[in-house]
């Protein structure tokens, strides 16, 4: 996989000695470091997944043993599932898909690998801060790890962790032990994060090849550097908001507990707090990381789709326009998590405002992604089957938050599986999609060779019904009024009749879960066996496929000169239907102006 | 086969409709309502889920009329060497924003009424979340909280008087819990150290959950309550029922009030 054929200056200059540890573990390379944060976040997807079907075996057979993976999630009460545990799973499934799968994947694996290759760097500003970004991971991987075989259990009080249930001791099993540990993991994760995004911007802004203007960059690192920026602002409100919890559990402050609080006949704890504040600054966070979690893989989706649809990006500047929109407005919308929180209720209206006007942007990108389409000459590979499943699950998941942001209608369905399907159908069928794609697109270049293409359409099509299946009709279960978190939703007179639609559901997921085994064997299969690719296999425009693959150390084995922005696929300047952005320019053609949008 | 792969997407658009349709006839719908202004809400939900689903069809319908006839294998054309027009962008720039703008401002009444315009009547009775418990305290005949004569109940029952508007005091007394009554389209979430208010109005008699929706520990899932709405007289009967009850029989009353 370090086979380089290439030799280059670069390299030459500062190869590794080779011991493998240095190579690969110790490495100050960033391919290496993405493909560690790559790895690591797949490891835990497996974990969150299996999390998951603990959750929906409990929703479809309550109080049931459950068969196999009972044995591991619940060993103690013989698989079934206890109603403490429950509230454990829904917990640890949120934190490990959200800090350290989602978050990670796009920022840590495809950041890393994609930055420096697609802005013609030979690595990142500072490769030693790199290295640290992903090392800081481990601390959180061993905390959150560790708290699952501490005394009460791994956090119990929801990945939001609300106080005073995960302030005071007494409230819940998981805020023994379990809740500290989580607390350290989520603040280790930030700094990880941290770490990466000030070494993103500063590369981005710093390291970007000669002629590569911001406006010739592509939507990857457009994603990537907006990602980076909500980063750096928005973090250090999550961390300090996390030592607030911290003392308060530990050293017996009042930042969030009320005066006179106490739980299950528990001592007073100091009081003097407000439970709310917690929700402010968890959300003031929390909000823009949503964006953290979608903006990379939209930009990734934007580079596919042009890619094999064989045209430019339709709207390449209203494309950047609206991702800073996205961006900026992120930061006024966080109330809206808050609307039947006890808020002053005029807030609410503010907030309800500035988040109808996200949905903007939002609307913006996906005609340009349909503009995109049309008029293209598509080729079906199976990136492009994710990229293009990402634009349609998206239209799904971003009309459906049209009715949280609606105040009155929010009063129904807030905390009901109505979000429960907004939210995964952002982020599972949306930014999931939008991971396998980009695994898919760029496994030739991480490896130097292809995954196959046959088996990347069957584990397609089973995820593209499947999740479907799983997560659309969640939406009918939330009009309902079905709440989440529920251990046993089925003794209310008004949820009695919502089995039915659990057990399909459970068992879509189940097959679904299942199904993932074929994307892993092509993967480990295609990273040892599959056929060659070369240095630019899709005939793609993009800096990254003028390099060898995988590219040696320092990437380049020649000086990248930028003539032109990433998208000129079918350009009448020349014959092939795409024009690489090193490419120079025929003489005696004229170079075409920049395109006005 | 070939074209199999567009045929998914197109999916998307049939069972995402057909889910719609066919989920009132499994009887999985808005539940009943029973409240005065519940039919706001669901109105205003049913408006948004017509909008939402009008753009959802025409959007999820070209992206498979695109990924049809622009397939490269059948598509003779040339690509239309396009990087954008701002006229189109304009289109969905100011379509959407209007449509959004109107949305907000069409709702702003109904949230007013339902969170912010506190109606000028006593209060009805008070309601604590505990773990795992709700806790209902009515004032008794002289009409005022914490006094001798107050009724104390933590049965989980809790009967209101129908077609009257109601006022209670929303509390909890240990963690977060959140109020929630399906059928009255209503939900607060209850605030330890804060006093909130809730107030509806029931149309019809019965019985109906009350529902926990914020997570508040292992015994969420059966912090589970009834509201009872009765007729006027039958509700005056019930309470001095329930204050007889409370004479005779030793409740024992939390420390913490």
């Amino acid at each position: 996989m370090s086979s380089v054929t290439v030799p280059s200056v670069a390299e030459k200059e500062h190869a590794h000695t080779g011991s493998f540890l240095k190579t690969y573990v110790f490495s100050l390379d960033h391919k290496i470091i993405g493909l560690q944060f790559l790895f690591s976040t797949l490891l835990w997807f497996i974990v969150g997944g299996l999390l998951a079907l603990g959750i929906r075996w409990q929703l479809a057979y309550p109080w049931r043993p459950m068969p196999i993976l009972g044995n591991l999630l619940a060993a103690n009460e013989g698989g079934q599932i206890a109603p403490e545990n429950y509230t454990m799973l829904v917990t640890m499934h949120a934190t490990v898909m959200i800090f350290f799968v989602i978050i990670p994947v796009l920022a840590g694996a495809f950041g890393n690998f994609l930055i420096p290759l697609m802005i013609g760097a030979d690595d990142m500003a500072v490769p030693i801060l790199n290295m640290l970004s992903y090392w800081f991971m481990w601390p959180a991987f061993f905390f959150i790890g560790a708290s699952f075989f501490v005394e009460g259990g791994a956090a119990q009080g929801g990945w939001t962790s609300y106080p005073p249930l995960s302030v005071i001791e007494a409230a819940a099993p998981g805020s023994l032990t379990g809740q500290t540990l989580w607390l350290m993991g989520v603040t280790f994760v930030g700094i990880s994060s941290m770490m990466g995004s000030i070494n993103y911007m500063t590369t981005i802004i710093q390291m970007r090849a000669p002629g590569m203007t911001m406006f010739r960059l592509p939507m990857t690192i457009w994603g990537m550097f907006i990602t980076a920026i909500l980063q750096a602002f928005a973090l250090p409100v999550l961390t300090s908001a996390g030592f607030m919890q911290l003392s308060d559990r530990m050293l017996g402050t009042g930042f969030f507990l009320a005066e006179g609080a106490s739980a299950n006949n528990s001592a007073l704890a100091t009081g003097g707090g407000q439970p709310l504040l917690w929700q402010h600054l968890f959300w003031f966070y929390s909000h823009p990381a949503v964006y953290i979690m979608i903006l990379p893989a939209m930009g990734m989706v934007s580079d596919i789709i042009s890619t094999f649809a064989r045209k430019p990006l339709f709207g390449y500047k209203p494309m950047v326009y609206s991702i800073s929109g996205i961006a900026g407005l992120g930061f006024i919308v966080w109330g809206h998590h808050m609307f039947v929180s006890g808020m002053n209720p005029m807030l609410g209206m503010t907030f309800m405002v500035s988040t109808m006007m996200i949905a903007l942007p939002s609307a913006i990108k996906t005609f340009n992604w349909l503009g995109t389409l049309w008029g293209g000459k598509i080729q079906y590979t199976t990136p492009m089957l994710f990229a293009i499943s990402f634009v349609s699950m998206f239209i799904i998941g971003g009309l459906s938050g049209i009715f949280m942001a609606a105040t009155p209608v929010d009063i129904f369905i807030h905390d009901t599986y109505y979000i429960v399907a907004h939210f995964h159908y952002v982020l599972f069928c949306g930014t999931a999609m939008a991971v396998f794609g980009g695994i898919y697109f760029w496994f030739p270049k991480m490896f130097g060779r292809m995954m196959n293409d046959s088996w990347g359409k069957v584990h397609f099509a089973l995820t593209f019904v499947l999740m479907n299946c799983v997560f659309y009709p969640m939406h009918i279960l939330g009009m309902q009024g079905f709440p989440r978190r529920l251990a046993d939703p089925y003794h209310y007179e008004t949820f009695r009749n919502l089995l039915g639609l659990n057990q399909f559901i459970s068992w879509c997921a189940f097959i679904m879960v299942g199904g993932q085994i074929i994307f892993v064997i092509n993967f480990f299969g295609s990273m040892f066996f599959g056929p060659r690719a070369g240095r630019n296999p899709w005939h793609a425009n993009g800096l990254e496929w003028q390099a060898p693959s995988p590219p040696g150390h320092g990437n380049f084995d020649f000086q990248p000169i930028i003539y032109r922005g990433p998208y000129e696929y079918g350009s009448p300047e020349v014959e092939e239907d795409y024009y690489p952005q090193t490419q120079p320019p025929k003489p005696g053609v004229e170079a075409q102006p920049a395109p006005a949008h | 086969m070939r074209r199999f792969w567009r045929f998914l997407f197109l999916l998307v658009p049939i069972g995402g409709v057909a889910t719609f349709v066919a989920a009132p006839y499994f009887n999985i719908w808005l539940p009943r309502d029973v409240s005065e202004h519940g039919r706001t809400i669901d109105s205003l939900f049913m408006f948004i889920l017509y909008l939402t689903g009008a753009v959802f069809i025409v959007t999820e319908m070209a992206l498979f009329w695109f990924s049809w006839k622009y397939d490269a294998r059948t598509n003779d054309e040339p690509v239309k060497f396009s990087h954008g027009s701002h006229a189109l962008e304009l289109v969905w720039t100011i379509l959407p924003a209007v449509t959004l703008l109107f949305i907000a401002i069409y709702q702003m009444e109904a949230w007013a009424a339902a969170k912010m315009d506190v109606p000028k009547i006593p209060i009805t009775a008070e309601v604590t979340g505990r773990q795992f418990n709700w806790d209902f305290r009515y004032p008794g005949p002289d009409n005022e909280l914490y006094t001798e004569d107050d009724i104390i109940r933590t049965d989980g029952k809790f009967y209101l008087p129908v077609n009257e508007e109601i006022l209670l005091n929303i509390t909890s007394a240990d963690v977060l819990h959140s109020f929630f009554l399906p059928n009255l389209r209503m939900k607060q979430d209850v605030v330890p150290g804060m006093l909130q208010q809730m107030w509806f109005k029931a149309k019809k008699t019965g019985g109906f959950d009350i529902v926990c929706a914020e997570l508040c520990g292992w015994g969420h899932y059966k912090m589970k309550g009834r509201v009872y709405f009765l007729p006027r007289p039958e509700y005056e009967a019930k309470l001095v029922e329930m204050a007889n009850e409370q004479k005779t029989m030793r409740v024992q009353v939390p420390e913490t009030e």
